[in-house]
């Protein structure tokens, strides 16, 4: 067991979650004090997510204690744990963008004060006094969705302070912040601490946040596998101790010498998300594009697979122009997307494993007269699987109770049977486990070497430097910096991104 | 190593449960009413009855395989079958040759079955291009062929055909009802159609995950339009059943047979949020309620009672389907979530 204190505000024993086979929190003991700022660090698909759940009352533990302000909870739920004081800032804000700062700040204090009428001037009070206590500038009459993201941070922790917060729990709070950002950020928690409240910071790039906490906990595979006074981690250690090895991954194989340009993007541009979006991909060339969040990244790397309308622009393909905004004519011109959000975009969940690699080849594997070669198709759905080192007991069982670093790999079975040109990858180790993750850059750098163009959209640095022969930094829309892979180093990308 | 984990064991399928229903309101019925129930001329008589509804049942499960619904079939069924009526009492009359009335049959059916085609063709364009939710487009487009039907007849039944239309509805072939034959094939050829075809197979996965299969860069738009046309084709088949068996057509014929398809393609274990679905299990599901039905009328229950078992039936079974017999259990003895 831990050091259990009596002061400490959150306490969890022995905590053990285990969802359909599989175990996303085996007996990890965690412990928060008053007034105390910890960092939870882990890779995706650690277990952090699940424990702020657990601690938030969106998930109950399957085996352990949770004790907050002292008080053993068997059945924990939001609104209970609201109530004790705890409150989650998630990577989006869940914010009302149509209502004001104001209304935002004060809503849960108006529900939860069972008022049938929302009180006005009551609600500005409330918001003005959260905002003073944090003491920065911001227009409480404004709305939320004209404000920047940082404000936008602002207001989410004023609204937890408005609701009386003992603990604030924050998701990657830094992800979208500009260094300067970052830095007001810190201020601000320091000041909350004085005030007695604890913070968690929960994320997979803790540098930042390193020197206003006190102590780190690091998960890996569901098992806490560190933990300490913060003074002791450095950038080094935390990544030793997220990811369980030391050795550098190995560098992207050199470009294929003489190649020949394979796909090329000319002034593509989309309202509101990207412009002026100009670059050309090699064939055998891995092509990294990254960028804060909200950089117009990923609506770019829709956009080049036909799924968002780029109002303007051509992309072609070995010269051959293709039509844009249209994914089926996309994949025609052997363009593949493996999507970000594996569950609801990637996967049919409830069909089984091979259904959801043969769904690319099917007209392939049509005869004559119209009828399936179910032989043939499941056929070559195992070859692919076999290939890409998917563990699946039975490829007839519903892709849904894969481990995520095998369903990635259904996933990318499905686009590499149908043989692409240009294999766009949208962050394609989140949720993976860092074995698989290794293996997953491995087929990347094989896919290269046989002479496919892969783009790949992702915030993860290491796993940048460690496929890409290019990277291209996107803010605000536009392609601000472009980065050799061979000689940038992680330092250097993280400073074109946040400048 | 294709099926071999599907022919396995029948027994573990959900559709072995609608085996032993169909089975034992057969039983209940026999043992109610040994007599009428179990004679010649009412097994017979429901073998003529349930295919016209069964099709219409065929069509609502390929839309409800997608996640979407067709609640114009008996609009479109109607239409077809007026149009087709008005073809055969224009250009034949029952004093014509046999093989003459033939050809004007088949020229009415094919126009039918175009008809058919066409709404199909319009519900797709409405659901794949304009966005409409499938609901709420079938129910307007289901209006504008009543009304449609309704223009052309003063709402009124068209008759006089020549003897050739009566065959689809009322004869044997081999001994077994016509009707019964259109039905079977019907029923096997989308069997085939939804688990041997590289469009079956998409319907499924579609149903299962719109969103994934956008991004497997599914033709979408194509597979809605021949899912939409397909049911439209069926329900006009299955209106010119109800126009041979009424020996007229009318705007109004069959009016209780879209919740009866809805209930069937429910109760046969079709998932009307989409991505499952057997046409055994619809298959056995029109058995049940045929056997009902017919047992129902037998002990002279009124045909508004019917309606209303009809609908508790409905609602039950998708209570069941989606909570599941315990969920249902739980949610009567705690009305209210304690907090």
């Amino acid at each position: 067991m831990s050091d259990v204190s009596p002061h400490a505000f959150i306490d969890l024993a022995g905590i053990t979650k285990r969802y359909a086979g599989v175990t996303a929190l085996d007996g990890v003991d965690f412990t928060v004090n008053h007034g105390e700022a910890v960092c939870l660090a882990g890779e995706n698909g650690s277990g952090k997510s699940t424990l702020i759940k657990i601690i938030s009352g969106v998930e109950q533990a399957t085996e352990g204690e949770v004790r907050i302000g002292g008080n053993l909870h068997s059945v924990l739920n939001p609104r209970i744990s609201a109530a004790a004081g705890v409150m989650v800032i998630f990577q989006d804000f869940s914010l009302f963008p149509n209502l004001t700062v104001y209304e935002n700040i004060a809503f849960s204090t108006q529900l939860t004060g069972h008022k049938r009428l929302f009180d006005r001037s009551q609600a500005r009070k409330v918001a003005q006094a959260a905002i003073d206590r944090i003491g920065v500038k911001l227009d409480i009459d404004k709305r939320v969705e004209d404000l920047p993201v940082a404000h936008k941070q602002l207001v989410a922790i004023c609204r937890a302070l408005a609701s009386k917060a003992r603990l604030i729990i924050m998701d990657e709070p830094t992800t979208a912040l500009t260094e300067k950002e970052v830095k007001a950020l810190l201020g601000i928690i320091r000041l909350l601490k004085e005030e007695g409240v604890a913070v968690i910071f929960v994320s997979h790039k803790l540098a930042e946040v390193l020197e206003v906490s006190e102590k780190v906990v690091v998960l890996r595979n569901g098992k806490k596998v560190a933990e300490g006074p913060a003074s002791e981690f450095d950038t080094q250690s935390l990544t030793r101790h997220m990811t369980g090895r030391d050795v550098p991954e190995a560098r992207p194989s050199p470009v294929i010498a003489d190649a020949k340009t394979l796909m090329s993007v000319r002034d593509l541009a989309k309202n509101g998300s990207f412009e002026n979006i100009n670059f050309e991909l090699m064939s055998g060339e891995v092509l990294g594009i990254t960028g804060l969040l909200g950089s117009g990244r990923t609506s770019l790397a829709k956009a080049l697979f036909g799924l968002v309308a780029p109002d303007k622009g051509s992309i072609t393909v070995d010269g051959n122009a293709v039509p844009i905004g249209d994914p089926v004519a996309a994949s025609h011109a052997r363009i593949g997307y493996v999507p970000e959000d594996r569950l609801t975009e990637g996967l049919f969940l409830s069909q089984s494993i091979v259904r959801n690699v043969a769904i690319g080849r099917l007209d392939e594997h049509t005869s004559a007269a119209g009828f399936l070669n179910m032989n043939g198709l499941v056929a070559e759905a195992a070859e692919w699987l076999q290939r890409l080192k998917v563990k699946a007991p039975d490829i007839e069982a519903p892709v849904q109770s894969l481990s995520g670093g095998n369903q990635q790999r259904v996933a990318l079975a499905r686009w590499l049977s149908r043989t692409p040109r240009v294999l766009i990858l949208n962050g394609p180790s989140v949720g993976v486990d860092v074995g698989s993750k290794a293996d997953i850059h491995d087929i990347i750098r094989d896919l290269a070497k046989e002479g496919i163009g892969v783009i790949i959209i992702s915030d993860d640095l290491p796993e940048l430097l460690a496929t890409c022969h290019r990277i291209l930094v996107m803010r605000d829309g536009k392609i601000t910096d472009e980065l050799a892979g061979g000689v940038a180093t992680e330092e250097k990308l993280a400073r074109s991104l946040a400048s | 190593m294709t099926t071999p984990n599907k022919t396995k064991d029948f027994t573990k399928a959900p559709e072995f449960r609608l085996l032993i229903i169909a089975v034992a309101v057969f039983a209940f019925m026999a043992v109610l009413s040994p007599d009428r129930f179990l004679s010649p001329q009412n097994l017979t008589s429901m073998a003529f009855q349930f295919p016209e509804f069964a099709i219409l049942a065929l069509a609502m499960t390929i839309t409800m395989m997608t996640g979407g619904i067709d609640l114009s079939v008996v609009g479109v069924s109607n239409l077809s079958a007026v149009i087709a009526a008005i073809i055969l009492t224009h250009f034949a009359t029952p004093e014509m040759a046999a093989g003459q009335s033939a050809m004007w049959l088949g020229l009415a059916a094919a126009a039918a079955l175009c008809i058919g085609a066409i709404a199909g063709l319009i519900n797709g364009s409405l659901i794949a291009f304009f966005g409409l939710p499938p609901i709420l487009a079938t129910l307007g487009s289901g209006l504008v062929f009543t009304g449609f039907a309704i223009a052309m007849t003063g709402g009124s039944a068209v008759m006089g055909f020549p003897e050739a239309v009566a065959w689809l509805g009322n004869e044997r072939l081999l001994g077994i009802p016509v009707p019964l034959i259109v039905f079977a094939l019907l029923a096997f050829g989308l069997h085939l159609l939804l688990t041997r075809t590289a469009f079956g197979l998409r319907v499924t996965m579609f149903g299962a995950n719109p969103l994934a299969a956008l991004y497997a860069a599914v033709d979408i738009n194509r597979m809605l339009l021949k899912v939409y046309v397909i049911a439209g084709m069926f329900a006009s088949i299955a209106g010119l059943v109800i126009m041979s068996r009424a020996n007229s057509a009318k705007a109004d014929y069959g009016s209780s047979y879209l919740l009866l398809a809805v209930l069937i393609a429910v109760l046969g274990g079709v998932n009307p949020y989409g991505g499952y679905g057997r046409v055994v299990g619809v298959v056995l599901a029109v058995l049940s309620m045929q056997f009902l039905s017919s047992g129902l009328n037998m002990l002279q229950v009124s045909n508004f009672a019917r309606e209303l078992i009809w609908g508790v039936l409905l609602i039950f079974v998708m209570v069941i389907n989606t909570n599941g017999l315990t969920g249902f259990r739980s949610a009567l003895s705690k009305p209210t979530k304690s907090s």
